[in-house]
């Protein structure tokens, strides 16, 4: 079975490009012409010019002996955390920036949630000296008030989506008919591995970097290049594809999913796609995503702003369907303990996204003599007003 | 099938331009429906456009979208419009198409819904976010079964060779989008858009066509029509009924001043 896209832009029965009319000249200028472009001797090395001096790549494999010892296994860190802007976000904003220049676009369009990717935008634009425009939803502008003043200091016009649930779904519309409406200047960055073909593939290829340095970071470590289990928590499935990306054919390598369950899976208040989806289209490819009887998508929720999506990219609905990776769903109390835990175990604050990846060590049960890598997709600066009020930390 | 599509009925025996009103179904109140298309119908209105509500209709302006989510909120759904639609065929002889996103008939099931389609006498399709090579593959065969045309659209930077392709794959009519944007962004025909609109009347296309997106007077009707079949009203029409205090006396109004004849 493959686990990478066919030339149909499908992942078995997920993917696909449903687009409007409006979209097609520009979704097939990229499709047409992105493995080429990624292909290109000057592009490689730009690329990767970028990730090391810029982004500070190869990001550390960090043993963590505390948690390690605590579980009775070989516990690894992904350290993405260290990345430049503070996630795995800038690995695809710094691809696809690079790819919208030799497409000859001047501007930049992108959705955000929680904002990270909407930094990494804002942040790459800055670099390039490209215009950018970020749709963020007008709940998510009040509640994450430090990164929308990230993206204006950084020079990005940040726009209110202020239609449907006002949240990361909406704002993912507003970017869309922003790109319908300027269709010859700008490019979309999406920020994962959502959206129409070729995006999924697109994405996944420039956070593929993860799993690259795991492999040869393991070699050097372990003397084998690949570990039992890699665990990454998926939001639209970007930093988890990426760390899946060199295993997915490797058949001793377990993936694994965590999922934000929010306050609890069936408590009607979570975000744990594979438990609630069902298969439909959102954001322009088949996946599986939330929602009602009718067909009308489903406003999810999480404590963590970067995985409150009703959906995840087709990539995920078959690696889900095909038994090739486990989801866990993991809620918001038990991503909190896990928190608490690699802070003061490894002193490591992770992103509340991170959190849940790190929450499911208990249920995996690995063996002594097993090795399991854990991708730490961002850190928690952004969260530190959450984990204040969740843990009453000022008391 | 034997009996003729309405849709093919209407472009062989017309003699004046085309008028195609879009309505967002429960819409304004979840129950007038059924007084909105009769309305439409007395005005003199030629095709019925009825929108099936979505929670994230991306080719849609502002305009459309809240009349979406107002439809929603009062309870509107795929199958309460089959409900409402039962009897439209007992006052409603114009032909009706349905306009909305995919993933709701996905959910209702393609062949139930078309099946539903054809019983309660609906006429063809729109839905923006099926693309041309999705269509090919996996739903003609079941939109065609039970005679359902499907509209596809074309956009100012659709080329020459699939403005083609989709000529061959059309049946009924083209919508051709008068400028790349979602609905109700901009008013008006400008120069540009009539070059483009008559190079692809120049095309000579097997399939006749409406033009849509930015036309919502008297003036951009009768531009519009110069250059294809007639035109299609969504926003400008859905911004009216929103404001509107007698429903069907204000539908007919706005038809025939759209079509000139008050
Ligand atoms: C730190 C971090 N991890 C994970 C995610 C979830 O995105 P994805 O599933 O695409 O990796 C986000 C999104 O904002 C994030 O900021």
């Amino acid at each position: 079975m493959s686990f990478n896209v066919d030339e149909r832009g499908y992942y078995g029965n997920f993917g696909g490009a449903f687009i409007p009319e409006m979209l097609y000249p520009n979704v097939e200028e990229l499709r047409s012409r992105y493995l080429d472009i990624i292909a290109e001797p000057s592009f490689q090395e730009e690329f990767h010019a970028l990730l090391k001096d810029y982004v500070g790549r190869p990001t550390p494999l960090f043993k963590a002996d505390r948690l390690s010892a605590k579980y009775n296994t070989n516990i690894y860190l992904k350290r993405e955390d260290l990345c430049h802007t503070g996630a795995h976000k800038i690995n695809n904003t710094i691809g696809q920036i690079l790819v919208a220049k030799r497409l000859g676009k001047s501007k930049i369009v992108a959705e955000t949630g929680a904002g990270q990717h909407g930094v990494a935008t804002a942040t790459v634009c800055a670099l390039m000296g490209m215009e950018c425009i970020v749709y963020m939803g007008a709940i998510d502008i009040e509640r994450q008030a430090p990164n929308v003043a990230r993206m204006r200091m950084l020079g990005a016009q940040v726009m209110p989506a202020t239609s449907g649930s006002k949240t990361l779904k909406d704002a993912t519309n507003e970017a869309m008919r922003h790109w319908i409406n300027h269709p010859v200047d700008t490019h979309y960055i999406i920020g994962s591995v959502v959206g129409p073909h070729p995006y999924p593939d697109m994405v996944a290829r420039f956070q593929a970097v993860i799993s690259e340095e795991i492999r040869f970071q393991l070699q050097e470590k372990e003397g084998r290049d690949y570990p039992d289990y890699v665990i990454a928590c998926v939001g639209g499935g970007s930093n988890a594809a990426g760390a899946f990306y060199h295993f997915l054919d490797e058949p001793r390598t377990a993936l694994i999913a965590a999922e934000a369950a929010g306050l609890g899976v069936n408590s009607g208040h979570s975000a744990a796609t594979t438990f609630l989806g069902k298969p439909g289209v959102l954001h322009g490819s088949k996946s599986l995503s939330m929602q009602t009887e009718d067909g009308q998508v489903i406003e999810p929720y999480s404590i963590s702003a970067g995985l409150d999506y009703p959906g995840i990219g087709p990539m995920h609905a078959h690696l889900f369907e095909s038994g090739r990776a486990t989801f866990y769903g993991v809620t918001d109390e038990e991503a909190l303990v896990a928190a608490v835990e690699c802070s003061q175990l490894e002193g490591i604050i992770p992103a509340l996204e991170t959190a849940h990846a790190l929450a499911v060590f208990e249920r995996l049960q690995a063996k002594p003599n097993e090795i399991v890598v854990v991708n730490v997709s961002g850190r928690g600066d952004k969260d530190l007003a959450t984990y204040q009020n969740r843990l009453k930390l000022n008391d | 099938m034997t009996k003729m599509n309405r849709i093919s009925a209407l472009f062989a025996s017309a003699t004046e331009p085309i008028l195609n009103v879009y309505t967002t179904a429960g819409y304004p109140h979840l129950e007038d429906t059924m007084t909105v298309l009769n309305a439409l119908q007395a005005g003199g209105v030629d095709i019925i456009e009825v929108g099936m509500p979505y929670s994230d209709p991306v080719a849609d302006g502002e305009t459309i979208q809240l009349s979406n989510q107002a439809a929603l909120e009062q309870g509107m759904s795929v199958a309460h419009l089959f409900e409402q639609l039962k009897d439209m065929r007992k006052s409603i002889t114009v032909p009706v198409l349905l306009m909305g996103y995919i993933n709701p008939v996905l959910q209702y099931g393609v062949e139930a819904f078309c099946a539903k389609c054809a019983e309660v006498g609906v006429d063809g399709l729109i839905l923006p976010d099926l693309p041309m090579v999705e269509y090919e593959a996996s739903y003609r065969e079941i939109f065609e079964k039970y005679g359902l045309f499907n509209i596809l659209l074309i956009t100012p930077q659709t080329n020459d060779e699939r403005i083609r392709h989709i000529d061959s794959v059309s049946k009924g009519f083209i919508y051709m989008v008068s400028s790349a944007s979602t609905t109700g962004a901009k008013t008006g025909i400008s120069a540009d858009q009539e070059v483009y609109f008559s190079r692809i009347a120049a095309m000579n296309l097997q399939n006749p066509r409406l033009i849509g997106f930015g036309i919502s007077d008297h003036d951009s009707f009768v531009k519009a029509s110069k250059n294809a079949s007639g035109a299609i009203i969504g926003s400008a029409f859905v911004k009216m009924i929103a404001q509107a205090k007698d429903l069907s006396a204000e539908i007919v109004a706005f038809v025939q001043s759209i079509k000139g004849k008050n």
